[in-house]
C-alpha cells in the first residue's frame, strides 16, 4: 500500500466508524450515468448556479443597497457631482475602482442569462423526449418552480443597481402590482415602503435576492438531483437498454472527471464572454429618475416575452362603481402566465389522463414519435416566441425599417394564427418522419448508386441498415387510443359522458401514428 | 436481415470498441502529453490574471479591432480567468475520454412501488396514529383547534403591516393646485407663455418650497410635459380647450398605461409616444389613445396665465395621474 492509500483508508476509516456510511456510499458510487449530450443541459443549470452564487457573493462585498441620496464623485467623468442613490453609486464603483469587479459584474449578468437558457433547454429536452412521466412527475414540476424563481430572482437582480433602465423596470413592476383588484394599492405601498419609487424596494428585493430566493434555488436543486440520483437517470433507446437497467458509464472515475471538466468548462466559457462582451453597461443609462426615460427600454431576454404580451395587449379597461379593473395590465401580465406556468408544471398528468398510461417509464421517447406532444411543444415555443418579437418590436422597428405598428398587427394576429399552425405542420412533419423510419426499415437506406436489372430498367441500390439503427427504429410502442364507451352494455349513458368524450377525443388525436413494420412484413423482405 | 431486429429480444450487451489508446501505446503516450499541455495552458492563464491585476493601471486601454478600446486590466483578468478554468476542465475531460476506463456498466431498476405488506402497515399505522388523537370524539379540542390555528394565520400577515404607509389619497393627488406656477425642469424657472413656439415641447414641474430636494415620489407624478400648437390645430371639446392657454396644451408625463415617462413627441404628426410599450397619443385631441395597449388619455391639466404674466396651473389634475389601481375612480 502507497502512503497515499493508507491516509485514504484512514480518514474512511474515521468516518465509516462514526456515520456507518460505507455502504451507502459504496451504492452511490456504482450508480451509472447514461452518455448523450442533451443530458448535459441540467448540469449547465447547476453550474451556472455555482458561478451565480460565487460571482454574487463577490459583488455583496462592495455593493450598497440604498436608495439613499448621494453625490457621486468617483472616477467616470460624465456623471461627476450628480445625484443618485447609492446602490446606483456603488455599481459604478464596482465598475470602476475595483480591479476585476466589472468582470464579476459582467460574470454574474452572463451567468444569469445562461443559467434561464440552459433551463428552458433543459426543460424542452425533458419535455420532447418524455422524460416528465412517470415516476418523474415531481422532478418536473420542481424544475417549472426552479424557472419561475429564476425569472424573479433575475428580474430583482438586474434591479439592484438602480440605473434608469432598472427603475423603468421597477415602475411597470409597481404598475402590475397595482392593477390587482382590491388589495394591489396596498400592496404596493408595503412592498416600496410608500408611494413609488419609495424608500424601502431596493434594500428589500436585495434581501431576497442574496438570501432567501437563492436559499430556495439550492433547497430545490438539491431535491431534484437527489431525485434523479434516487430514481436514477432515463436513457434513449438502443440495443442492451431496456425499462429494467439503465447502461452508461460508473460515477468514478468517468462520469466525475467529465462533469467536474465541465464546470470548469462553462465557467471558463462564461468568463471569457464576460471578459470581450459588455453586458448591462448601466454607466451609460444614468441614475433613475421617474421623470425620464431612455428609447429602447428593454428588459433581459427571458422576460421579454412577458413585455411583448404587454405591449400587445387591447387597451382595455372596465370602470365600474368607483373602481377600475385594468385588462391590459392583468391579462398579459398575469392571467396568461399564470395559465402557462400551470398549464407546464400539470402538464404529466395531463398526458397520463389522456393516454391512460399510468406505467413507469425510463426509456426516452424520439419525439417523432409522439406527434401531438411534440406538436404542442413546437406550438408553445412558437407562441413564446411571437410575444418576444413583439418584446422587441421597436428594435426591430428602427433596425429593419419596419413601422411599430406593422409588427404590433402582425403579433396581434399572429399570437393567435401561428402556434396553432406550428401545431399542424409539426404534427405532419412527425407522421412523415414515422413514415421515413418505416421506409428504411423495410428498404434499407438510399446509395445513390443506380443498377441496371437484365431488362433494361433502372434501380437504385439500398443498402441495408445496421441491426443497431434497426432496433432503435423499432423500438417505440404502437400508441393506441383509449377505449371509452359513452354508453355502458346495456345503453345507459355512463356519468361523466362529457369527460370521457374529451377524453376520448384527445386520445384519439394522441395516438394518431404510423403504423409499425410487423414481424410478417419483415419475413417477407427478408424472402425477396 | 437479423432476428435482433425484434425489440423484445434485448438481451444482447452493449458493444464495446476499444480506442486507439487502449491499444497504441504511442497513442496513449501523445494523449498524457495533450493532457499535459492543456493543464500548462491553465497556468499560463492564472499567471495572465495575476500580472494584470497587479502590473496593468486602471486607466490603460487598448485598441483591439472589432471590439474597440477596451480596458487592458478587465481584460486581462477576464481572458486570464477565462483561460485557467476552461484549460482544466478541457484537460480533465480529455483525460477521462481517453485514458480512463470508457466500459459501459449495467445498472438495474426496481419498480417504486413498495411492497404491499409495508403499505398495508403505513396504513395501519398512520390509522391507529390518527385514532390516538380521538378529534372525532372530542369535539370541544377539534372546534378550539381549528380556531387557534385560523387565529394564528393572521400575525405574520400583521406583522407585515409595517413595511409601507397606506396609501390614503397619494395616488389622487400631486402638486399641481390652483395658483401653482409650472417651473422648466431643469432649471427650475417660471415661463411666459412667450417663452414656448409653436411647435416647441417643454417639460415642467409644480413651484414647491424646496424645489432641489423634490422626493423622487413627486417626481413619479409631477412632471408635465407643455406642447404648444397653433389653436385651430386642436379638436377638442369646449371644456378641454378652455384648459388650453393660446394654444399651449399641457399633460401629464406620466403614462396612463404604467407610469413610464411619455417622453417622444413627433413633430409631424403631433404624436406623443411612450417607448414603454409604445402606446401612442394625439396631441390634438387631448391625447386620446391611437395606439398601444393604454386604456386611457394622459390627464390634462388646467393652465392659465397669473398677474405676473407666469404659466401657472388653474386648477389641480381633474383626475388621478398614472397607471390604474384598483380605487382610481375613473368614470
Ligand atoms: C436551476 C435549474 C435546474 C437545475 C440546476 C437542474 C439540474 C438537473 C440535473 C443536473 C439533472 C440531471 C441531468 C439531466 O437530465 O439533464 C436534472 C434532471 C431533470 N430535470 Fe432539472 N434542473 C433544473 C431545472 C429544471 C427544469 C426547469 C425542469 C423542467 C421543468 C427540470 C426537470 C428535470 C427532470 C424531469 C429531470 C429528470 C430527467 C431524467 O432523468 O432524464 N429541471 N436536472
Ligand atoms: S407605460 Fe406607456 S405604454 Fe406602457
Amino acid at each position: 500500500m502507497t502512503s497515499t492509500e493508507k491516509r485514504i483508508g484512514n480518514a474512511a476509516n474515521f468516518v465509516d466508524e462514526r456515520l456507518g456510511a460505507a455502504g451507502w456510499v459504496k451504492k452511490s458510487l456504482n450508480k451509472v450515468f447514461p452518455d448523450h449530450w442533451s443530458f448535459m443541459l441540467g448540469e449547465v443549470c447547476m453550474y451556472s448556479f455555482i458561478i451565480l452564487l460565487l460571482s454574487g457573493t463577490f459583488l455583496t462585498f462592495w455593493f450598497d443597497p440604498s436608495q439613499r441620496d448621494v453625490i457621486y464623485n468617483g472616477v467616470y467623468e460624465p456623471l461627476k457631482g450628480l445625484k443618485m442613490s447609492a446602490a446606483y453609486a456603488s455599481t459604478l464603483d464596482i465598475s470602476f475602482e475595483v480591479r476585476g469587479g466589472l468582470l464579476m459584474r459582467q460574470i454574474h449578468h452572463w451567468a444569469a442569462n445562461i443559467f434561464m437558457a440552459a433551463i428552458v433547454a433543459h426543460l424542452l429536452r425533458v419535455f420532447f423526449t418524455g422524460a416528465f412521466r412517470k415516476p418523474r412527475e415531481f422532478n418536473w414540476i420542481l424544475g417549472i418552480l426552479l424557472l419561475t424563481l429564476g425569472l424573479v430572482e433575475g428580474l430583482f437582480g438586474y434591479s439592484l443597481p438602480d440605473d434608469l433602465l432598472s427603475g423603468t423596470g421597477l415602475r411597470i413592476t409597481s404598475a402590475i402590482i397595482q392593477a390587482i383588484p382590491v388589495v394591489g394599492t396596498y400592496i404596493s405601498f408595503f412592498l416600496f415602503g410608500g408611494a413609488f419609487p419609495g424608500v424601502g424596494f431596493i434594500p428589500r428585493i436585495f434581501t431576497l435576492h442574496i438570501l432567501l430566493i437563492p436559499g430556495i434555488f439550492l433547497a430545490v436543486i438539491t431535491i431534484h438531483v437527489m431525485l434523479v440520483w434516487y430514481q436514477k437517470h432515463t436513457q434513449f433507446p438502443g440495443v442492451g437498454r431496456t425499462e429494467t437497467n439503465v447502461v452508461g458509464h460508473p460515477i468514478l472515475p468517468v462520469y466525475m472527471a467529465k462533469a467536474g471538466g465541465f464546470f470548469f468548462v462553462v465557467f471558463g466559457i462564461i468568463a471569457f464572454l464576460s471578459a470581450v462582451a459588455s453586458i448591462n453597461p448601466i454607466w451609460l443609462y444614468g441614475p433613475y429618475t421617474p421623470g425620464q426615460i431612455s428609447a429602447g427600454s428593454q428588459p433581459d431576454w427571458y422576460m421579454g416575452w412577458l413585455d411583448g404580451l404587454v405591449r400587445m395587449a387591447p387597451p382595455l379597461e372596465t370602470h365600474a362603481f368607483g373602481h377600475t379593473i385594468s385588462w391590459n395590465i392583468l391579462i398579459p401580465a398575469v392571467i396568461v402566465p399564470g395559465i402557462v406556468f400551470t398549464g407546464m408544471a400539470l402538464y404529466p398528468f395531463i398526458e397520463s389522463w389522456i393516454t391512460g398510461d399510468k406505467r413507469e417509464h425510463h426509456l426516452l421517447d424520439r419525439p417523432r414519435n409522439v406527434p401531438n406532444r411534440t406538436a404542442l411543444g413546437v406550438m408553445s415555443i412558437t407562441f413564446v416566441m411571437v410575444a418576444l418579437i413583439n418584446g422587441g418590436n421597436d428594435i426591430l422597428a428602427t433596425n429593419f425599417d419596419l413601422s411599430i405598428n406593422q409588427i404590433m398587427w402582425f403579433s396581434r394576429v399572429g399570437i393567435f394564427v401561428l402556434p396553432p399552425l406550428a401545431f399542424v405542420i409539426t404534427k405532419r412533419l412527425c407522421l412523415s418522419l414515422q413514415r421515413a423510419d418505416r421506409e428504411l426499415l423495410l428498404h434499407g437506406s438510399e446509395t445513390g448508386r443506380l443498377l441496371r436489372l437484365p431488362h433494361g430498367e433502372f434501380v437504385e441500390v439500398h443498402a441495408p441498415i445496421s441491426p443497431e439503427k434497426a432496433f432503435i427504429l423499432q423500438s417505440h410502442e404502437q400508441p393506441v387510443a383509449l377505449a371509452i364507451e359513452e354508453v355502458d352494455a346495456r345503453g345507459v349513458r355512463r356519468p361523466g359522458a362529457i369527460k370521457n368524450k374529451i377524453q376520448r377525443r384527445l386520445s384519439k388525436a394522441h395516438a394518431v401514428s404510423v403504423p409499425k413494420v410487423t414481424e410478417e412484413e419483415m419475413k417477407e423482405i427478408e424472402h425477396h | 436481415m437479423s432476428n435482433e431486429l425484434t425489440p423484445t429480444d434485448n438481451s444482447v450487451p452493449p458493444q464495446h470498441a476499444p480506442r486507439a489508446t487502449d491499444i497504441n501505446p504511442v497513442s496513449e503516450k501523445r494523449a498524457e502529453q495533450q493532457i499535459a499541455i492543456l493543464f500548462a495552458l491553465s497556468g499560463i492563464g492564472s499567471v495572465l490574471l495575476i500580472y494584470s491585476y497587479i502590473f496593468v493601471a486602471k486607466d490603460v486601454f487598448i485598441f483591439i479591432p472589432v471590439m474597440g478600446n477596451q480596458n487592458a486590466q478587465q481584460l486581462g483578468i477576464g481572458i486570464g480567468m477565462a483561460m485557467s478554468l476552461f484549460f482544466i476542465g478541457i484537460a480533465a475531460i480529455h483525460w477521462a475520454k481517453t485514458l480512463m476506463p470508457d466500459k459501459e456498466v449495467i445498472n438495474h431498476r426496481h419498480e417504486f412501488r413498495s411492497s404491499d405488506e409495508d403499505r398495508d402497515e403505513l396504513v395501519k399505522t398512520v390509522k391507529e396514529g390518527v385514532a390516538g388523537v380521538q378529534l372525532g370524539r372530542r369535539k370541544l379540542i377539534k372546534r378550539s383547534l381549528g380556531a387557534a390555528i385560523g387565529l394564528f394565520a393572521l400575525p405574520p400577515v400583521l406583522l407585515l403591516r409595517d413595511l409601507g404607509p397606506l396609501p390614503k389619497k397619494q395616488l389622487e393627488t400631486t402638486n399641481w393646485k390652483a395658483g401653482t406656477r409650472l417651473l422648466t425642469d431643469p432649471g427650475n424657472r417660471p415661463i411666459f407663455a412667450s417663452d414656448l413656439e409653436v411647435g416647441a415641447v417643454v417639460q415642467v414641474l409644480p413651484a414647491v418650497e424646496h424645489e432641489d430636494e423634490r422626493p423622487l415620489s413627486d417626481i413619479a407624478k409631477d412632471p408635465v410635459l407643455l406642447i404648444r400648437l397653433r389653436p385651430e390645430d386642436f379638436q377638442l371639446t369646449p371644456e378641454k380647450f378652455a384648459m388650453t392657454h393660446e394654444g399651449i396644451i399641457a399633460f401629464s408625463k406620466i403614462c396612463s398605461h404604467m407610469g413610464c415617462a411619455v417622453a417622444l413627441y413627433e413633430q409631424q404628426t403631433k404624436h406623443l409616444l411612450c417607448p414603454c410599450h409604445q402606446s401612442t397619443f394625439d396631441v390634438t385631441r387631448g391625447a386620446k389613445v391611437i395606439f398601444g395597449p393604454a386604456a386611457r388619455p394622459l390627464p390634462q391639466l388646467d393652465i392659465t396665465v397669473d398677474g405676473e404674466g407666469y404659466l401657472v396651473a388653474r386648477a389641480p389634475f381633474n383626475e388621478p395621474v398614472g397607471p390604474s389601481f384598483w380605487e382610481r375612480n375613473s368614470q
